[in-house]
């Protein structure tokens, strides 16, 4: 049975960066430079607040003067409260999936947490329907698209994590309880883009289905 | 008037507080302070500030920013006055931050420094705990250093805005086992309450229960399992903690 977004989904939305192989490889020579001295050890994460939640068919504010980008992302509703729970156990915490549309300001760095690049009004998109775990054979086979007014424009597979699901739950639950109805944005690959008003921005996952936003000025 | 959220006989309440901590239940009853679970007094996003202090940012050897630098916790890292933060095992260093918040009481969006106390439905204190071990170059400070379970006390209440007449000049002070470790003022903050509610507010919308926790000053000292820590915010509230090891705090959990 697929319940709401808006029912189970209504925790805290983590962000992973740099959690898809080709967007961390493209950026290892600078990562051995400073500010950051060496590529990251741990997950990478970030917060969402919730003013950003957005949903299906809804409008995402473009900033005055700003550049907005895109984020195609799967989503992981946590179903059950982890805290240290391995990552053989880990999709036992899992309710199921939604697609993500993490919006974002063009990110030059990744030295300091970028708030006012992420954490804008309306600025995370979520699918309306959680897709469940028992729904999805591997959740690591699945083909991301994102169309800006139905021209391919960003596509990848969750088969090039950095980190699989049930490692990134084990490594979060380490320190921090994910609690039910947290969801994990599992990581934008490389290539993002820019939109503009006016623009339909659509990610599509294999076998979850579509969220559909338009891009309208300020 | 200061507004508390405590637990008594598994259910929690919303209670004011009088004379030596003793909470007022809505229905009446008085009960003392030793006797309920404080929680934390606010559940919204908490924008915390990073280098805020002039003098804190040269003991961290940072030039001070320009611009503030906020990172953000989610609620699981809070827990209330008089309860437990862990130590995990093999660190060198964790140290706390006496830090004052502002609590927002009403959606803030485009908002001008001087109608920005108008936002604000009061203060409280904040024991913002960093694992200094953990800090690496992305996000910093990043969510291992900063979002921990139980890692962020907060309280133990929220007093209103027209009981703290000027924010600015308020003294800080932080104990370990009753020795003064921590001291500084507010008037040494680099960004100021108004200052920060019109930064945030200018590219999103604050929400009723998010708090802004403005930084520390300088002073910081390594904490261990047994330690009492006493953070003090002059006329607002002094927030009580106590570190225990990795194990007993998940033993004691279950």
């Amino acid at each position: 049975m697929r319940r709401a977004t808006s029912e189970i989904a209504t925790g805290t939305l983590f962000g992973i960066a740099l959690n898809y192989q080709g967007l961390l490889q493209s950026r290892l020579d600078e990562f051995n430079q400073p500010p950051y001295q060496k590529p990251p050890v741990k997950p990478v994460l970030f917060i969402k607040t919730p003013n950003t939640r957005n949903g299906d068919g809804q409008p995402v504010v473009m900033p005055t003067g700003e550049r907005l980008q895109p984020g195609p992302a799967l989503g992981v509703v946590i179903g059950k409260d982890a805290s240290r729970v391995n990552a053989e156990q880990a999709l036992e915490y899992v309710a199921g999936y939604v697609i993500v549309n993490e919006f974002s300001l063009p990110e030059d760095s990744y030295y300091r947490p970028a708030v006012k690049a992420k954490c804008r009004d309306g600025f995370c998109s979520l699918s309306g329907e959680v897709v469940p775990v028992s729904d999805i054979a591997d959740p690591h086979d699945l083909t991301l698209t994102l169309r800006v007014n139905g021209e391919v424009r960003q596509e990848n597979s969750t088969a090039h994590f950095v980190r699989n699901i049930g490692q990134l739950i084990a490594e979060l639950s380490e320190f921090m309880t994910l609690h039910a109805g947290d969801v994990l944005i599992t990581g934008t690959p490389e290539g993002r883009v820019d939109v503009q008003p006016g623009d339909q921005v659509v990610v599509e996952i294999s076998g979850l289905g579509r969220l559909s936003n338009t891009v309208v000025v300020e | 008037m200061k507004h508390a959220r405590i637990r008594y006989e598994d259910q929690v309440y919303n209670v004011t507080v009088e004379a030596e901590n003793a909470v007022r239940l809505p229905d009446g009853r008085l009960l003392a302070e030793q006797a309920v679970q404080w929680l934390p007094p606010a559940e919204g996003s908490m924008f915390a500030l990073g280098l805020n202090y002039a003098d804190h940012a040269a003991e961290l050897a940072f030039a001070p920013p320009t611009e503030p630098l906020a990172f953000i916790k989610s609620p699981g890292t809070y827990t209330g006055h008089n309860q437990v933060t862990w130590r995990p095992d093999n660190v060198k260093y964790m140290h706390y931050e006496c830090e004052l918040v502002a609590v927002i009481g009403k959606p803030a969006r485009n908002v001008k420094r001087e109608d920005a106390l108008a936002y604000v439905a009061g203060y409280t204190v904040c024991n913002d705990y960093a694992i200094r071990d953990y800090l690496e170059n992305y996000y910093r400070p990043n969510l291992r250093v900063k979002n921990r379970d139980a890692t962020t006390p907060v309280g133990p209440w929220i007093v209103d805005v027209a009981d703290v007449p000027d924010p600015s000049r308020l003294t800080l002070r932080t104990w370990i086992n009753g020795e003064l470790k921590q001291q500084g003022s507010t008037a040494d903050m680099i960004f100021d309450i108004p200052h920060l509610i019109e930064y945030f507010s200018s590219f999103m919308t604050l929400q009723p229960g998010d708090m802004i926790a403005t930084g520390t000053p300088e002073g910081l000292a390594d904490v261990v399992p047994g330690d009492e820590v006493v953070v003090e915010v002059e006329g607002v509230g002094r927030l009580v903690n106590r570190i225990v090891s990795e194990s007993e705090f998940f033993a004691a959990r279950g």
